[in-house]
């Protein structure tokens, strides 16, 4: 948000520091003063609720790897190390392991958010772009280290996975070996894969610079769709928000905990504390729960379109079902951001999330039941019709609500409820 | 605190008692959860069931499957079997360990050494076994899972049920038949046929396992209880429950000290974010909104 910065030096030091590098100047603008729409609500704090997995994620990371092996001989027996032996070692292992599932459960509430509010539109579309590529750079950090367990479905995943590109036409072969290291996956695709695990959260936490640059430009979107008029719509982001995020934070500890002190494995799979074995194939082989949704779209390509065998089709979805969200903010048609307003609007988009839901479902279910399969293969279809047809054309014929002509406006009316 | 915790604790064997069936994985044979004093929240292990159940590892198990991960020191360590340091160190000396360093090639061990393997290499194992490899047993205990039909799994998450290892392994030393029971059919189709060597059971994945049954009833002679306590049934049944809670102590040999930091954590975090929704309730209540 332009504003007036309020900063002034408090004394010679900071006035100082203050021409050299505004740094004081800064934070007080960014961190504090950050003028805020006051109608946030709690889908609102899952942006905190992932800065502060992030830091998790990177701290418990950054200890693991003072312990962990990278070697197909030692890797599984470190990682039990780590939960045996090591001081703390079994809860920062298990608050690693549940942290990346917590992580994805977050930012998929955080991006089910913006599609309902229509975050994504004008002038926040480099702030949703950012936001698709940061999801992008989850999904390939969480998949390169839930090799590193070097567990039967580790590698199994690994093998499954890295044999996806393998499909894509001339340079798929060239690029799949490149990233395997050789012609299978073998120690150097895991020595490979925890040098770029640990280099990937770095790229992310620099993105989520940009991320939060992008949202403290145009400023926060909020459940009425309506832009800031005055500074009667707005908080400062300290003590408002802080306090509020640092309250949705701890309470989202809460089943967090209960996973890594209570039941730290029921987010895993049994068959990753078997050792890694390249001759044996687990009867099932699974993605973490995470991935199903979109190893379901993966599986569901199971048939040649045209000259475009299964095995690439599948890919080409794949790799569609996470590329069509960056150009969401121009398929969507529709002036009216919050979903709130748009009475046609929210029953497609109930039904995008009970198909994603019912695609993360089947994803783990078993491809080859014809029933399963053709479900597959309806959600697989709605959820790209939802992107390509359902969010261009219903911004045309869609009557929208009366919006309210300012943040405070309904909230006047309507008298003063607790949030 | 210890009482309600046995008061409870034995509430949530009681529900688990229940017994929901769970099937095993790609098979439709019924796992039944069993009751386990580690389950829930307030789960602990037994000292005395873990001291059984190493008597049948120590004697059955390990004469021919490994278990690489587990040192002689956990047997003494908090949270254990319990037995003492003079104990463990005893028991330690009374295995010949493999070390190159050693005159012969072998020494007497120490608590520090980890269990030592029946065979010197797997190719060794196979050759003494038919042709199948005893698997390790370090986290076996968490290395099978049994899978839950829709919609009863949602309860697993909510009750943090993570015993589905000793359950299946309990299964499936109680789930022998010394024939091929009617009905069973093959992948084929046809009724099932045993290969030689191999022996039927009702929980593993195609029936056909490569361990004979390793129990029989009166197989190991527990030690006499104290006065005025029940004997400890010397039964297949209980071999199995307490080797699989053995097991399962192997694999996870913190579980006991997870669990009560756990609590604490909890009990942190409710009181912290009570405290902390009154701030912004009081802080907000400024504010129109």
């Amino acid at each position: 948000m332009a504003h007036e910065s309020s900063y002034v030096p408090g004394n010679a030091i900071e006035k100082w520091i203050d021409d050299r590098l505004p740094i004081i100047r800064w934070s007080k603008e960014h961190l504090i003063d950050y003028p805020t729409p006051k109608n946030l609500n709690y889908w609102w704090t899952f942006g905190a609720i992932l800065a502060f997995m992030l830091g998790v994620q990177i701290v418990t990371g950054i200890v693991l790897a003072m312990h962990y092996t990278p070697h197909v001989d030692l890797a599984f027996d470190s990682v039990e190390h780590i939960r045996r032996d090591v001081n703390g070692g079994r809860i920062i292992q298990a608050v690693h392991a549940t942290g990346a599932s917590m992580f994805f459960f977050a930012v998929y509430i955080h991006m089910a958010r913006n599609l309902f509010y229509g975050s994504y539109k004008a002038p926040r579309e480099i702030l949703w772009i950012l936001g698709v590529l940061l999801f992008v750079l989850m999904v390939t950090t969480a998949f390169m280290g839930y090799v590193l367990p070097w567990g039967q479905m580790s590698f199994w995943a690994a093998t499954v996975i890295t044999n996806i590109l393998g499909a894509v036409p001339v340079v798929g072969e060239p690029i799949l070996q490149l990233l395997r290291g050789g012609f299978a996956v073998d120690n150097a695709t895991l020595n490979r894969f925890f040098s770029l695990h640990y280099l990937l959260p770095f790229i992310i936490a620099a993105v989520v610079g940009l991320h939060i640059w992008a949202l403290h430009v145009p400023g926060n979107n909020n459940p009425v769709g309506v832009e800031v008029k005055s500074n009667r719509d707005t908080v400062p982001f300290h003590p408002y928000y802080t306090m509020k995020d640092l309250f949705a934070v701890i309470v989202f500890c809460i089943p967090f905990a209960y996973f890594v002190y209570f039941a730290p494995d029921i987010l895993g799979h049994p068959d990753n504390y078997i050792m890694a074995d390249s001759q044996v194939t687990p009867a099932h082989i699974v993605p973490e729960w995470y991935f199903l949704p979109f190893y379901a779209i993966l599986r569901a390509i199971d048939f040649n379109i045209l000259f475009i065998d299964s095995k690439l089709g599948g890919v080409i979805f794949f790799a569609g079902a996470l590329l069509v969200l960056f150009f969401v903010p121009w398929l969507d048609t529709s002036k009216v951001r919050s979903g709130a307003f748009r009475p046609v609007f929210k029953w497609f988009y109930a039904l995008f999330i009970i198909n994603f839901i019912l695609l993360t479902w089947l994803g783990a279910q078993d491809a080859a039941n014809p029933v399963y399969n053709a479900m597959a293969k309806i959600c697989t279809a709605y959820y790209f019709v939802y992107f390509l047809v359902v969010l261009p054309l219903l911004g045309r014929f869609e009557v929208p609500k009366a919006l309210p002509p300012s943040i405070s406006e309904p909230v006047l009316k309507s008298g003063a409820s607790a949030h | 605190m210890n009482k309600i915790k046995s008061i409870l604790g034995a509430m949530a064997i009681g529900l688990a008692a229940l017994a929901t069936p769970v099937m095993a994985a790609g098979e439709a044979v019924e796992i039944h959860k069993q009751p386990w004093t580690f389950a829930g929240l307030f789960g602990t292990y037994d000292e005395n069931q873990l001291q059984r159940g190493f008597k049948v590892f120590k004697d059955v198990c390990a004469t021919c499957h490994s278990a690489r991960l587990l040192a002689f020191r956990n047997l003494s360590e908090k949270g254990g079997p319990g037995y003492t340091e003079d104990q463990v160190k005893a028991l330690a000396a009374s295995y010949q360990i493999a070390d190159p360093d050693a005159e012969g090639g072998r020494r007497p061990g120490i608590p520090a050494d980890r269990w030592p393997s029946p065979f010197a290499s797997d190719a060794e194992a196979r050759a003494a076994n038919g042709g199948s490899l005893p698997p390790d047993l370090s986290v076996m205990a968490k290395a099978r899972g049994v899978s839950t039909p829709f919609p009863y799994w949602i309860w697993n998450y909510i009750s943090a049920y993570s015993e589905a290892g000793p359950d299946y392994i309990h299964a499936l030393l109680t789930g022998y038949e010394t024939s091929v029971p009617e009905g069973v059919h093959g992948s084929d189709g046809q009724p099932l046929q045993l290969p030689a060597g191999k022996y039927f059971n009702h929980v593993f994945p195609g029936h056909a396992i490569g361990m004979p049954p390793p129990l029989s009833d009166g197989l190991i002679a527990y030690d006499a209880p104290e006065e005025g306590v029940a004997p400890v049934p010397q039964t297949v049944d209980q071999y199995s429950r307490d080797v699989s809670a053995f097991l399962m102590w192997v694999a996870e040999p913190h579980l006991v000290a997870r669990k009560e930091a756990g609590l604490q954590v909890l009990i942190f975090l409710a009181v912290f974010a009570g405290l902390l929704y009154m701030v912004k309730r009081r802080l907000w209540s400024k504010v129109e909104h």
